[in-house]
Order: structure tokens, then sequence, then C-alpha cells
């Protein structure tokens, strides 16, 4: 490469980078100085608006069903999921295929039109079962299938099932030993992942809840939002800061692994939760 | 991710008691997953087919799928036609030229890691979330809005613009951008420099290289990752419904509006005529963009 466009190059990659990152940081900030106004032009910062997030009791309820949610979808999600892909791949590979295919389905299906279908199960669901709102994990674990399966799937991939399972099954381990204490710890980094984008997905819900009528985080965020746009920006500000400190750790935990040589140079350093499927948080 | 030699292997093993008694076990190992999606992957689904050609009566009818031949909700058609395809394609050129910006530079680089993982962290951004992003920053008393008006420029002198479709247009790109970047990036790391050094040995220049070498090389990535941007923002709906809280602009709020009708006006059955009509459309341009993958992976890698 001649030095000119060399040059040319670097100036164009700066020009960019910086556009791009006001593009995304400015929103960020602004939300910050938003939440922070008094309630007059003149008047100083505070920190009011933060405050007001632990005062307002919707707003607290619906964080703790929201974790609680996220927490329950993602251990569902391991449950349902891991033992299925291993037998799957160990005893019925011909299934392999028809689950697969169950697991990526969603993505064609966009959270308005499948809720439409689940509201009638959801009455049910509430006459028969429980009203309570922890039930909507049975929904969102549909809409976490696509991550975690893909997650999961390059997990399982990895490593060689199996051989694990044959040498664990020659030494009279029962199934169940062979995927809690030789298959888990092996793909441990594809768990965490699969779970964290679990949780991401939950804690970033608003669609299902909405029209289900139960009130998640998202919701009550939208709700406080028409009294208080302050106070909703901050809750808006701080559940974003936590599910991107959990993106994050994910994309540094996922990395050592990785460092080890596994993977040649020149390979996509890119965090493990690439998904080519539109998110389904919005 | 069948390895070639798993499933010969298995079939050897269990083909003794194919055809006679095969123990129920290994099949009972797969009950609950199917049972699971059975219920609430297959059963909607099942529910919307059928409930858009049944009234309310339940006799069998076309006039929920006739009934979206009315003008407003084509007009709602129309409307997310085209939020969706202005984002995707500013999301699209944005988000490729941000990837190049990026894949040109060191590929174990720091910058590389940061812009890929706040890609994967920006594109789960809610859209609750990300409404209150743009009203803190382009609303009325927005952080923005504000500064630019200090010096004297009005950024809603034809009106506020912002909780309408160009707003909102404008909101998806927020997330189409980082998407594109994750996407399209695979596509980019294929592209080996020694075509560009080859292209210049026959003595092309930088314009032959992207008419004749690399253009042609990522236009089916370029498409394809244009429709997944597409669906993506066609089914969005947090975004639109926390934004414009009235009125069904587009069709994921018109959906919600004939469904939950505070008014008694509930249309199930013309609802679920829209839901399956999103999910035809989906289904086609997923069905596109994975050809086109296909295609790309070809000489990926």
């Amino acid at each position: 490469m001649n030095r000119s466009r060399r040059l040319k190059l670097q100036i164009f990659r700066v020009i960019v980078l910086l556009v791009m990152g006001a593009f995304f940081l400015v929103p960020m900030g602004a939300m910050f100085e938003f939440s922070t106004r008094g309630n007059s032009a003149t008047a100083p910062r505070t920190l009011e608006a933060w405050a007001n997030i632990i005062k307002t009791p919707d707003l607290v309820d619906a964080i703790i069903a929201s974790l609680e949610l996220a927490a329950i979808t993602s251990l569902a999600m391991l449950l349902l999921l891991l033992p299925t892909m291993v037998w799957v791949r160990l005893r019925l590979p011909r299934l392999n295929r028809i689950v697969e295919f169950l697991c990526l389905l969603p993505i064609t299906i966009p959270a308005i039109a499948l809720v439409v279908g689940l509201v009638e199960i959801s009455r049910w669901i509430r006459i028969n079962i429980s009203d309570s709102i922890l039930m909507l994990f049975l929904f969102y674990l549909v809409l976490v299938l696509p991550y975690s399966y893909r997650a999961l799937d390059a997990g399982l991939a990895a490593i060689d099932i199996k051989t694990l399972s044959e040498a664990a099954r020659s030494l009279g381990a029962s199934w169940g030993i062979v995927i809690l204490r030789v298959i888990v710890p092996n793909m441990s980094s594809a768990i965490l992942n699969a779970s964290v984008l679990a949780v991401a997905v939950v804690l970033g819900e608003y669609t299902f809840a909405n029209l289900l009528a139960y009130v998640n985080l998202q919701v009550a965020i939208a709700y406080v939002g028409l009294t208080s746009a302050t106070t909703s920006i901050a809750a808006a500000l701080a559940s974003l800061l936590f599910a991107f400190a959990l993106l994050m750790i994910l994309s540094f935990v996922g990395r050592p692994r990785r460092q080890r040589g596994v993977i040649s140079a020149g390979k996509t350093l890119a965090p493990v939760q690439l998904v080519p499927a539109p998110p389904r948080t919005r | 991710m069948t390895s070639a030699g798993l499933p010969a292997v298995t079939d050897t093993a269990a083909r003794p008691t194919w055809g006679g008694r095969r123990p129920p076990l290994t099949w009972l190992g797969v009950v609950p997953f199917f049972a699971y999606v059975g219920l609430f992957l297959l059963l909607p689904s099942a529910i919307i087919a059928a409930g858009s050609f049944v009234d309310k009566d339940g006799n069998v009818t076309f006039q929920n799928l006739t009934a979206i031949a009315q003008p407003y909700i084509i007009k709602s058609f129309v409307n997310s036609a085209v939020i969706s395809v202005a984002s995707a394609l500013v999301g699209a050129i944005a988000g490729a030229i941000l990837a190049y910006a990026v894949a040109t530079g060191n590929p174990r680089g720091a910058l590389r890691r940061v812009v890929t993982s706040a890609s994967g962290v920006f594109a789960q951004f809610g859209g609750v979330t990300l409404v209150f992003a743009f009203i803190a920053t382009l609303g009325t008393v927005g952080f923005v809005t504000v500064f630019l008006q200090d010096r004297g420029i009005d950024i809603f002198r034809n009106g506020v613009w912002l909780y309408e479709l160009s707003g909102l247009t404008l909101i998806y790109t927020y997330f189409q951008i980082p998407l594109m970047v994750l996407v399209f990036m695979p596509a980019l790391d294929g592209i080996r420099p020694q075509w560009r050094e080859a292209t210049e040995s026959l003595g092309g220049s930088t314009w032959h290289y992207w008419r004749y070498v690399a253009g042609p090389l990522l236009a089916p990535a370029f498409l394809g990752c244009t429709l997944l941007l597409f669906a993506n923002a066609f089914s969005a709906y947090a975004t639109a419904a926390v934004l414009i809280t009235q009125g069904g602009v587009i069709v994921p709020l018109q959906i919600s509006n004939l469904f939950t009708s505070e008014t008694g006006q509930a249309q199930p059955g013309l609802a679920k005529a829209l839901a399956l009509a999103m999910i035809v459309i989906v289904t086609i341009v997923m069905t596109l963009y994975t050809l086109l993958q296909r295609r790309t992976s070809r000489w990926l890698r």
C-alpha cells in the first residue's frame, strides 16, 4: 500500500469513528444530563430522579419481577435445552435438524405477531395455573430459544461429547452425571453466554409483557415516563448500564479461551453473542 | 453441527432395536422439549393461522384477509415498509462503512474489540430505553435540542418530528448500524489483501478494485444483511409503541390496537390476519437472507 493511500485511509477511519462515536455516545450522555436536571432551567443539578427510582413502588416491584424472571428464564432455558441438545447429539442424531429448526423458528416470527397467538394460552394459564407475573417465563423461553441454541450449539461443537460421554458411561456414570459433571464443566463459557443473553433479552422485554397485561421493568419505565420523564430516563439508563455491564463481562470472560490459540490469528475476535438474528427486545 | 461420523456410528448402535422394540427411554429424553415447543411455539402459530380464517362466531371466512385491503391498514403496511426500508438502507450503508473502518485496522487490536463488543451491546438496546434516550437527546427539551437552540438553530422549526415516522426511522438506525457491523464484518474479513495487490499488478485503480473485485464479492453479503435489517425494523414494536402513543401508524401498532382495543372495538380475527401477514413477510425476507448468506459463505474462509 502506498503512503498517500494509507494516509487517506487513516483520515477516513478517524472521521468515521468520530462521527459514529458521537452518534452512539451523545444519547447516553444526554440521558445522564437529562436525569440530573432540577425542576427548572436554573435549578442546580440534582440526583433526585435517581432517588425517585427506589421511591416509586411500582418501579421497584417491576425491577424485582424482571430480575426474578431473568433468573428463572435462563435456568429453565438451560434445563430444557441442554439435556435435549446433548441427548439428540448422542442418541437421536436424526432429530438434530428438527430441533435446530424449531429453536431457530422464532426468528421468523415477530414478537408482536406471536403474542397474538399466545394471548389465549396466557389467559388459560392465568385462570388455571397462576396469575403471577413470573409465569411470563414460559413465553420468554420462546424468545431466547434462538440465541441460547446458537450459544450452546457453539459450545457443544467445540468439545467431543461423544468420547466424553462414552468414557463417563463406561466408568459407570448415569446420564445425569454425564451431563452435570462431565459435559457442563467443559462448556461453561457457552453456558454463561447463553444465560447472559437470556438475561439481557428478558430485562429488555416489553412486547409480551405489555400485550399480555403484565407490568415488567420496561412496561413500568414506559408507564412512569407518562408522569415523570426524568425518573423514567434515570431508570432506563440504570437498566441499560446493568445490561451493558452484563454483556461486557460476557465479551471479556469469553476471551481467555480464545487466547489459548484455539482460533488462528486473523479470525474474528467478535464477542460470542454474535447472533445474526434480530434482537427480541424491540 | 453433526460431525460426519456421529450419525453413522449411533445408527449402527441403534439398529438392532430399530423396527422391533426401541427402548422408549431414548425417546422420552426429548419429550419435554417437544412438548414445550409444541405448546408455546407451534400452538400459538396454529392459533394465528387458524384464527385468520375464522370470524367472531367461529365460522370459516376470508373476511379477515380481505379486510387487510382497507385503506387504513394498507397505509400502515406502506408506513411500515417505508421506515423499514429507510432505516435498513441507512443502517446498512453506515454500518458497512463503520465495519470497513474497523476491518482495515489491526485484526487483534483494542479498537476492533471495543467496536464489536459495543455493537453486540447496542444491537441489544431495548426499544423502551431507546425512546427515552432520544427524548433526552432530541426531545423538545432534549440535550442536543437545547444545545443547538442556544446557538440559534431550531431543529423543530417545521414542527416536532421526533414523535413521527421520521423520528422513528432515526431511532431505528441506532440499533440497525450495530447489527450491520456484527453481521457484515465476517464478509469484510473474507476479503484478502492479495486481491487488491493482484488488481494493482494488473494495472487496476482503486475504482477498478471496488467496481470489479470487492464490490461484486461483497454485494450478496451486503444485500443479505440489508434484508436482515429490514426484517429487524419491520418486526420492531416496543420502540414505536412508546414513542407514538396513538393510532396504528405501522403494522405492529395496528395489531396491538386491534387486539387490545380499549373502546371495545377489538377485532381478534383481523389482528391474527395481520400477524399472519407479518410472519409471511418476515419469513420470505429471512429466507432470502439465508440464501444470500449461503452464497457469501462459499468464498468466505
